[in-house]
């Protein structure tokens, strides 16, 4: 085991993922010279050759739209956008193509595309460089939206979401790419679909993603000294989710607390609230809460972002409130 | 008036015999259509025969295309088994796509096509990467978008020109100029012309009379031998849209006179006129078409008895492997 990175991992499946499959291309805005502009691509060109890792205009529709065409013919296109706020101008490509090309063609193709995104706050980054938008996709029948917390997650994700037949969001947060977290010399495959327990404990259950796996994580120091035990659980995959782990921890803690950077309102976070409502409501022995962020586009003022972002106080007043 | 050799008559019987089956298919969902026995929206092709069986001659067994919401043409020039296409236009089980895409969605990636598509431009991206993993995977196909005059005003149709010069993929886009953007004439919607988008792309650029289907085989051969052998290559055929934008479109938008003038443009009678100048025996044509007309009936009566698509088969197939 190592320290490593997070961008590291992603940048090292990349490089595993390629070496392992001569149909893995990657494309996207100054990936290749550039090596992207959080360095998730460094060094792919030299390795690889410019035939499968491009640099391309800044022209989102049509990369989307071209991995698209590329899956329908043999490739496994890893395409990456800059921002997750630019994927609006591919959202036909994902949408209306990528997403249906399976279904409405009768089964006749699968699509293995993984369209990487980093979304998230913290950088002062402003209203179009800072958004969490992975519940559209997860309302999107046919594609599936991941989003890992720590190194050995963002690698093993990553290489099962390019090894996988079918359209994978790949989220990664900006706020994650610097912070370091162990990693295998030979890092093991995460499967799509399973949640994992951050952190065990009796009293509630957290439930959250990205990087409010973190922020779960320094608020149960603070709720642990105060003889508040809670189990911290990262979905890691938010479309397919992983409701039996869900379920069963809340089965044990009887109170639940969803965490998601993104907007509370009509976020991740309802569906997963909901779900507990529907399926584990005689377990409950509380309402679920949500922690979200408020329904404002994220403002660029550090001062405003500071306030804007969900943080560990606001994870322990829920708890408190789910203990009340 | 001019006749035909040996070699161009055996060409253009071939191309009349592919138009007359795409004429009798179309006119036969006309019919189908106004009876109630077709879902949703049909976009027929008649008098645009011309272009897909030209272009279609042109193509080899390894090449892809994508098409458009006025698609028929293509995919029956290519090949597609007609039970496979009245099952598919008319929602049942047997159909090329399971019935779950219909006419505006027919797929069959066995002979290439990446599918018709309901996003007006969509497809053309989806050809570029298709062209993109052509060359990769250097299989020596090539790609071919078809789009009408209607995407002429799409961004995806100005960023793939880009990315297609920049990168010189072995892609071919063939613009079907009806002169109607839906319900619209297209002067009244696009500023430019598209010779003008290959001049300022750098993109070779031919015109053809999109009636006439030896012209449009002759230069469509062409363009396709410059994309197999130099790069993209842009191909506008000039031809009619004889029925509205939609079936049960009444075109109060165009003249009676512009509609009565069809007519005299229409391919398949045009190739039939010079066919028997060039010798060929009247006979020969009216068996085709007769020929033609019990295979289409045929198919029709097979799909009219076929099952309708399984619900659960459905669910299973939104991803690879099944329903979660």
């Amino acid at each position: 085991m190592a320290l490593v990175r997070y961008v590291h991992a992603i940048n090292r499946a990349l490089l595993d993922a390629m070496a392992a499959d001569p149909a893995v291309v990657v494309l996207g805005e100054d990936v290749a010279g550039a090596g992207g502009s959080f360095k998730a691509t460094r060094g792919l060109l030299d390795r690889f050759g410019e035939e499968r890792v491009r640099d391309t205009p800044i022209s989102e529709a049509a990369i989307v739209g071209a991995a698209v065409g590329a899956a329908m013919t043999g490739l496994k296109p890893v395409v990456e956008i800059m921002f997750m706020d630019f994927v609006t101008l591919a959202m036909d490509a994902i949408v209306n193509q990528a997403a249906k090309a399976r279904f409405m063609f009768g089964g006749q193709t699968s699509l293995p595309i993984v369209i990487r995104m980093p979304h998230g706050g913290g950088l002062n980054a402003g209203p179009q460089h800072s958004q969490c938008l992975e519940a559209w996709f997860a309302h999107v029948p046919g594609v599936k939206v991941l989003c890992p917390a720590n190194a050995a997650d963002a690698y093993g994700l990553l290489r099962s979401a390019i090894d996988d037949p079918d359209p994978v969001i790949f989220v990664e947060n900006k706020a994650l790419y610097a912070q370091q977290s162990e990693l295998d010399a030979a890092p093991a495959i995460v499967p799509i679909g399973r949640a994992s327990i951050a952190r065990t404990g009796r009293d509630a259950t957290v439930i959250a993603y990205g990087a409010s796996v973190g922020v779960a994580l320094r608020a149960a120091e603070t709720l642990g000294a105060q003889g508040i035990d809670i189990e911290v659980v990262d979905l890691r995959s938010l479309q397919p989710w992983d409701r039996a782990t869900v379920l069963a921890s809340v089965a044990a803690t009887h109170r639940a607390v969803v965490v998601h950077e993104a907007v509370r309102a009509f976020g991740v976070g309802a569906e997963i609230a909901a779900t507990i409502a529907e399926d584990g409501f005689d377990d409950l022995d509380a309402p679920v809460m949500r922690v979200g962020a408020p329904f404002m586009p994220v403002p660029y003022a550090p001062s405003l972002e500071a306030r804007y972002l969900p943080g560990a106080q606001a994870i322990i007043d829920a708890v408190r409130a789910v203990l009340a | 008036m001019s006749t035909l050799d040996k070699r161009e008559a055996g060409l253009l019987l071939s191309l009349f015999r592919v138009m007359t089956r795409i004429r009798v298919a179309e006119k036969h969902l006309a019919e189908l259509f106004a009876a109630g026995a077709v879902p949703g929206f049909i976009h027929l092709s008649i008098g645009q025969e011309a272009v897909a069986a030209g272009v279609m001659a042109a193509l080899g067994p390894a090449d892809t295309l994508t098409t458009t919401h006025r698609g028929h043409g293509h995919v029956v020039a290519r090949g597609i088994d007609l039970d496979h296409f009245f099952k598919e236009v008319m929602g049942r089980a047997g159909g090329i796509c399971g019935g779950r895409g219909g006419s505006m969605h027919i797929a069959d990636v066995s002979l290439g096509i990446l599918g018709a598509n309901g996003i007006v431009g969509a497809g053309i991206p989806i050809a570029l990467g298709s062209a993109m993993a052509h060359r990769v995977r250097q299989t020596g196909g090539i790609a071919v978008a078809f789009f009408g005059d209607g995407a002429l005003a799409e961004g995806a149709l100005h960023e793939t020109l880009n990315l297609a010069a920049l990168w010189r993929l072995p892609l071919l886009l063939v613009c079907e100029n009806n002169g109607w953007s839906e319900f619209s004439p297209s002067s009244k919607q696009f500023k430019g012309t598209l010779r003008g988008l290959a001049e300022a792309f750098g993109l070779a650029y031919t015109r053809a009379d999109g009636n006439d289907a030896l012209a449009v085989a002759a230069a469509a051969t062409a363009a396709a031998s410059h994309a197999r052998s130099t790069g993209p290559a842009l191909l506008e055929c000039a031809t009619c849209r004889v029925r509205g934008h939609f079936e049960g479109d009444p075109q109060k938008y165009r003249s009676s006179e512009e509609i009565a003038a069809l007519a005299t443009h229409d391919p398949i009678a045009r190739a039939g006129a010079l066919l028997t100048r060039s010798g060929e025996s009247e006979a020969t044509l009216a068996a085709i078409a007769a020929e033609t007309e019990a295979a289409v009936a045929e198919s029709i009566a097979r799909a009219k008895a076929d099952a309708t698509p399984a619900f659960d088969a459905a669910l299973a197939d939104v991803y690879t492997g099944g329903s979660r």
